[in-house]
């Protein structure tokens, strides 16, 4: 990269999430410069909704976002796998229930 | 009065000459919002006045293309590119060249305030349906032009030295222009009494209000509501810049008007 | 320095089809050329705006207007989400900037042509943004997540600039004596210059292997280009347009429409600064860039004095 970098100004980053629809969860879209989070919500807006997508936004600074790392890949997901009794398929339902459907 | 004005007859006319009037504040000012275009202060911005010019030209186009089934004309695009200058009945204010980012924003601030209300009491007013259908359409949007301009506003005036000079400079200039917006000339009087158009010193104290608020919250001086006011252009009496405009504007269309252009 | 088993570990992830997503290990490489790739993406996205940016006051209907309008605004959009995206590997967007509007950063030497009569705004939508969607297209699978998601987006948003562009060109086209003279005209003074913007034929470019063993490209340059003559030959003769090439000939054996000699020589001598809008488009950027400093800078004074306020 250059290492004549100007004085010039930058925003800071912020990372944008909008629901697409009534009732579904909200999703990340990409991210815009702005100020203050009142410029971010608007460019957030102007950027991402341009043809309707979504209905709300919600605007968050890119540095307040703690991530996983992909060394967790493992040890923090997996636990999951050997615990059925979290997933639905662990339970039996009684074939009158079942044919009720 | 230009040389060429007659008060319409008809409620329809007057209909037509609303429409138009409307629709010309919206296409001049949606051309100038136009030429930032890829040379916006900042990327995210470049994106938001083009919205903000795409609201305004898709404005003026519906009020056209309803004006244009009133009065059996082709189309739209009619109003935009085949009548000249003296038939445009738009306000000067919109049609004063672009201007550094400091002006864009002191005329989008004074315009969209000024359509918040117009609009808002109109919605209340106007009893032709497809009309009224419109503006409730175009509201939602004004809403979000009076939002985007207040806050850049506030940005400029409460930023730096440079931009609290440049904001106010641009309001200073800008301000001669804006008595247009409440004229009532015999034309809007006799459509406000058939309620195709309202008493717009109705709610001026409220626009007044607006500004004052919003320019001292800036840290801005609010210029004199009492100075010399430019005035006519709603007859044709246009500024120099409205020629330049559409010449621009209208050349490819004019030069080949029996071509498919849409 | 990355180890060998890195390497070797991360090719596989490539090999499987796996993403791979900003946090994760990559080879330092791979991130350099992400960052130039992408970034020259965003670049030519930008400058893009200009070209087409330059008939907007002079559309010749309201539609039309609003169409190129639109179309110019996706434009900045698309080069936001690539900025975006290429920001993720921990490079900032205005050094980004500041590398191609102040030092050599590249962009699509495309864009370093003017656009003369209206027809250019047609033609450029057709082939042109034509031509982009065919790169697009296999970019929105490449293996860095960002920037595969960010070519989704712009895929699905582009397919109306091409058609837009290719309707309008039809009318002209079967329009009258002089809209078919500029329609013509325009396709004649872009034609070869739109071939150009798949890259140097395979044997001339150096980072075309690299950039398909790390799973960012799936196709070669001359691959691509092929794809898309052979469409824009059936295009181009649904329409009454004639390509300006006399060598163009279909070949049975292959099914594929052979063509001419591309003009390299100008396409290198364009690349490296001197082609008819090189300084000027340039110019206009930095133009831009250096007006908005005192506005990014009140916005960012203001959020500043905000922020004291709150705090205090």
């Amino acid at each position: 990269m250059s290492d004549t970098s100007t004085q010039s100004t930058e925003w800071p980053l912020w990372e944008v999430f909008y629901q697409p629809s009534d009732g579904k969860p909200f999703e990340h879209a990409g991210s815009v410069h702005a100020p203050d989070s009142e410029m971010a919500l608007q460019n957030a807006r102007d950027t991402y909704a341009r043809r309707n997508e979504g209905i709300a936004i919600w605007v968050v600074p890119s540095d307040q976002i703690t991530a996983s790392s992909p060394e967790d890949r493992g040890p923090f997901f997996d636990p999951a796998n050997d615990k059925a009794y979290r997933h639905p398929q662990f339970y039996t339902v009684p074939r009158a229930v079942k044919k009720r459907k | 009065m230009s040389t060429f004005d007659t008060i319409p007859q008809t409620k329809q006319e007057m209909l037509v000459e609303i429409l138009l009037r409307l629709a010309d504040d919206r296409l001049i000012l949606g051309h100038r919002l136009s030429e930032w275009a890829g040379h916006g202060p900042e990327l995210e911005e470049d994106l938001a006045l083009a919205n903000v010019a795409l609201d305004m030209i898709g404005h003026a186009s519906a009020l056209y293309e309803y004006a244009a089934r009133l009065e059996n004309k082709p189309d739209e695009d009619h109003y935009a590119y085949f009548r000249d200058d003296i038939d445009f009945k738009n306000i000067a204010l919109v049609e004063l060249p672009k201007g550094d980012f400091a002006f864009t924003i002191a005329r989008e601030f004074l315009f969209s305030s000024f359509s918040y209300f117009l609009y808002k009491e109109l919605i209340e007013t106007v009893e032709d349906e497809q009309f009224n259908g419109m503006l409730q359409k175009h509201f939602k949007e004004i809403k979000y032009h009076l939002r985007h301009s207040r806050e850049w506003v506030l940005r400029h005036g409460d930023g730096t030295e440079e931009s609290n000079r440049r904001i106010q400079d641009a309001f200073d200039e800008l301000w001669m222009y804006t008595g247009e917006m409440f004229e009532m000339d015999e034309m809007s009087r006799i459509a406000a009494q058939n309620n195709l158009y309202v008493d717009v010193s109705n709610w001026k104290q409220e626009w007044k209000e607006l500004i004052n608020s919003t320019l001292e919250e800036a840290t801005l001086t609010v210029p004199d509501y009492n100075q010399y006011m430019f005035s006519g252009a709603r007859h044709g009496r246009h500024t120099e810049h409205l020629g330049f405009l559409l010449a621009q504007m209208q050349f490819l269309r004019r030069s080949y008007p029996d071509a498919e252009w849409k | 320095m990355d180890t060998q088993k890195q390497l070797d570990d991360f090719q596989k992830r490539i090999d499987n089809g796996e993403t791979i997503e900003p946090k994760d290990w990559m080879p330092e490489r791979y991130r350099k050329q992400l960052i130039r790739m992408m970034s020259q993406h965003a670049h030519s996205e930008i400058v893009g705006m200009l070209p087409e940016g330059n008939w907007i006051t002079r559309a010749p209907s309201l539609k039309r207007k609003m169409v190129l309008l639109a179309k110019v605004q996706d434009e900045a959009g698309h080069g936001l989400y690539l900025y975006s995206g290429t920001e993720t590997l921990g490079v900032r967007r205005k050094e980004l900037i500041e590398d191609y509007i102040y030092g050599n950063a590249k962009y699509s030497s495309i864009f370093n042509y003017p656009t003369l009569s209206y027809a250019d705004i047609c033609v450029i939508g057709w082939l042109v943004d034509g031509a982009a969607i065919v790169n697009q297209t296999m970019l929105a699978k490449s293996s860095y997540g960002p920037y595969a998601r960010a070519n989704l987006r712009i895929c699905k948003e582009e397919s109306f600039h091409k058609k837009q562009g290719y309707e309008m060109l039809a009318k002209m086209a079967s329009g009258t004596a002089e809209q078919k003279r500029m329609a013509q005209d325009a396709v004649n003074r872009w034609w070869w210059a739109t071939l150009m913007m798949f890259g140097p034929h395979d044997s001339d470019s150096p980072n075309s292997a690299e950039l398909i063993k790390w799973g960012v490209k799936t196709k070669t340059n001359d691959e691509l280009r092929q794809h898309f003559v052979d469409r824009s030959v059936m295009e181009a003769e649904a329409i009454g347009i004639t390509l300006p090439d006399p060598d163009l000939t279909y070949n049975e054996e292959t099914g594929h429409w052979e063509f001419g000699d591309i003009p390299w020589d100008e396409f290198w001598s364009v690349v490296k600064g001197d082609g008819p809008m090189n300084r000027e488009r340039i110019k206009s950027r930095r133009k831009a860039y250096e007006e908005g400093e005192w506005v990014r800078k009140a916005a960012a004074e203001y959020a500043r004095k905000k922020k004291l306020v709150k705090a205090s």
